[in-house]
């Protein structure tokens, strides 16, 4: 094989386009695995914790609020456990949030990631308005809903009698008995997961879950009329106009041309 | 003078310094000890003095998190500290890490892999691409890139924390170390390493080489894990000025001639002189 000859300009270009080339396939593997790692959303962070986007952005994983809890509630995401490394989570079916008033694991957090602003009405801490998830009820596995007495979720609690509340109806089926039914109020429930630790199913037929994932939204184009309130929702409501292209078809021939039926 | 704490004094201490430190910050978590709570990422020291790793914090910045007041002046007190006491006395005196490279570097001397003829030189500046690299994609993807990969942090918080599948970052850069490049990951990889180093340029303490003393036994450059900053040794009495180097004093433990030794940097006439040498070499 000749040896060839390598001129230092063409030398320096190859080495910048190798070092170019090296940086794209790093980079890109990289972004590949951070974005990965960063996309479960089923995660219960602790009280005060903003939104999850700046959360993964402010969030400097130090254990602070792991090491503050009491409880052994909040855990640190270990390699291996599909959940954004090595930040602060709960899962409450087997150990939930006690929801202590002091709510030790928020003002240690040197980063705000957990804002105590947000769980603080009139200056003081306030854990009744933390915000970590809401419960949800499995009506078709909930025993209440079958009929059986059972008041686990209600009597566990921290809020009782406002974020669950038990719904009276009658039980057609015997015709003697009533349906107890428990019944979430959103707005309340602040996702603690004493409920879902206390039920009495295999696995809980209520359960906490990110709100974000948890609940739906009625957007600008329904209003309570009857509430005047409400009408603060629309205050920045945008509008869009959509067009939908009418089609240019005869309509009988619509009726008679069966192919798309089938 | 040459007797067994003489040559192992500084590993000694620097071995107990890195085991200490963990050790307090897992008391912290198993105990409830009040002396060093949370891990390198961010601590408080007596639960009142905030600490943060300022590369974290950089990268914070760039994926545009909001800086609190704790993080701020925790990640200047560290970066004052290191500024002064030397960049990477961080890699070779806290980082937990440094325990498994030097294991494997260890090892890599004793079975003889060094003397297999290497393939491929591979540049020790690639540190400081990973670094800028790092600040690129997190300022792209809005998180802490670094931070979701770091090793460091994994081992670190592996211990203090429980370690999950954390023994495969161990064992990865182990084998990477023994096997496929000589001190890979410290010397060649880690950004973090890379951000110390460049603290490093500044800081006050030295490694200073005297030329005199000097058996051209080369010890040093054998157990130095940055063997290019010891460019002096033999040639000429200076300072190690390179950030690079760790500060580890391996080099002033295996020198049987009192060759080289810690000194404070006298800042003006010598970064002159050590500026000319290293653009000679």
């Amino acid at each position: 094989m000749k040896k060839q000859v390598i001129s230092d300009r063409r030398k320096f270009i190859l080495n910048m386009a190798r070092g170019v080339g090296l940086a794209a396939v790093g980079g890109l593997v990289w972004s590949a695995y951070v974005d990965e790692v960063t996309a479960s959303t089923l995660l219960l962070r602790p009280p005060g914790a903003i939104k999850e986007d700046d959360f993964l952005s402010t969030c400097i994983k130090c254990g602070l609020c792991v090491e503050a809890c009491p409880f052994d509630t909040l855990l640190l995401a270990k390699p291996g456990d599909n959940k954004p490394l090595g930040t602060p989570y709960f899962i409450p079916r087997d150990v939930p949030c006690y929801m202590c008033t002091d709510i030790p694991c928020v003002p240690v957090c040197p980063t705000g990631a957990l804002d105590a602003a947000s769980v603080t009405t009139d200056g003081k801490l306030d854990i009744n308005i933390a915000d970590m998830g809401v419960a949800v009820v499995d009506s078709k596995n909930c025993i209440a809903f079958w009929g059986i007495q059972c008041d686990a979720c209600y009597r566990a609690c921290p809020l009782l009698g406002t974020a669950i509340t038990i719904e009276y109806s009658k039980n057609e089926r015997t015709g003697k008995h009533a349906f107890m039914k428990p019944i979430v109020d959103s707005d309340v429930c602040t996702g603690c997961g004493l409920c879902e630790r206390a039920c009495v199913t295999e696995k809980a037929s209520i359960f906490v879950l990110p709100r974000e994932t948890a609940l739906g939204r009625a957007g600008d184009y329904y209003i309570k009329g009857w509430d005047k309130e409400d009408e603060k929702r629309l205050e920045n409501a945008t509008s869009k106009t959509t067009t939908t292209e009418i089609s240019k078809d005869s309509a009988v021939d619509s009726l008679n041309d069966s192919e798309d039926l089938y | 003078m040459k007797t067994l704490w003489n040559s192992y004094r500084y590993l000694v201490l620097r071995r107990v310094t890195q085991i200490g430190l963990l050790f307090l910050y897992f008391g912290a978590n198993a105990w409830g000890w009040k002396i060093l709570q949370g891990n390198l990422s961010s601590s408080l020291v007596f639960g009142l003095v905030p600490l943060s790793d300022p590369y974290a914090v950089l990268q914070m910045l760039f994926a545009g998190g909001v800086l609190a007041m704790n993080l701020l002046i925790g990640a200047g007190i560290i970066t004052a500290f290191y500024l002064v006491l030397g960049g990477r006395i961080f890699c070779s005196w806290v980082c937990p890490v440094n325990m498994i490279t030097d294991a494997a570097n260890y090892l890599r001397r004793k079975i003889g892999v060094d003397t297999l003829p290497s393939r491929q030189s591979v540049s020790r500046k690639m540190r400081y691409w990973v670094l800028a690299l790092s600040l690129i994609i997190s300022f792209m993807m809005g998180v802490t890139a670094f931070e979701f990969i770091s090793p460091i942090a994994m081992v670190h918080r592996g211990i203090i924390f429980g370690l999950g599948f954390g023994w495969a970052a161990i064992l990865i850069i182990f084998l990477f170390d023994l096997f496929v490049l000589k001190n890979g990951w410290c010397g060649h990889v880690c950004p973090l390493g890379g951000f110390y180093s460049l603290l490093g340029n500044f800081s006050l303490i030295r490694v200073h080489h005297t030329e005199e003393n000097c058996t051209l036994c080369m010890k040093c450059k054998v157990v130095c894990p940055e063997h290019q900053v010891l460019h002096m040794v033999g040639k000429q009495s200076l300072p190690v000025l390179s950030g690079e180097c760790t500060n580890c004093a391996r080099c002033i433990e295996v020198c049987d001639d009192d060759a080289l030794g810690f000194s404070i940097r006298k800042l003006a006439q010598n970064k002159k002189l050590g500026e000319e040498n290293e653009n000679n070499n």
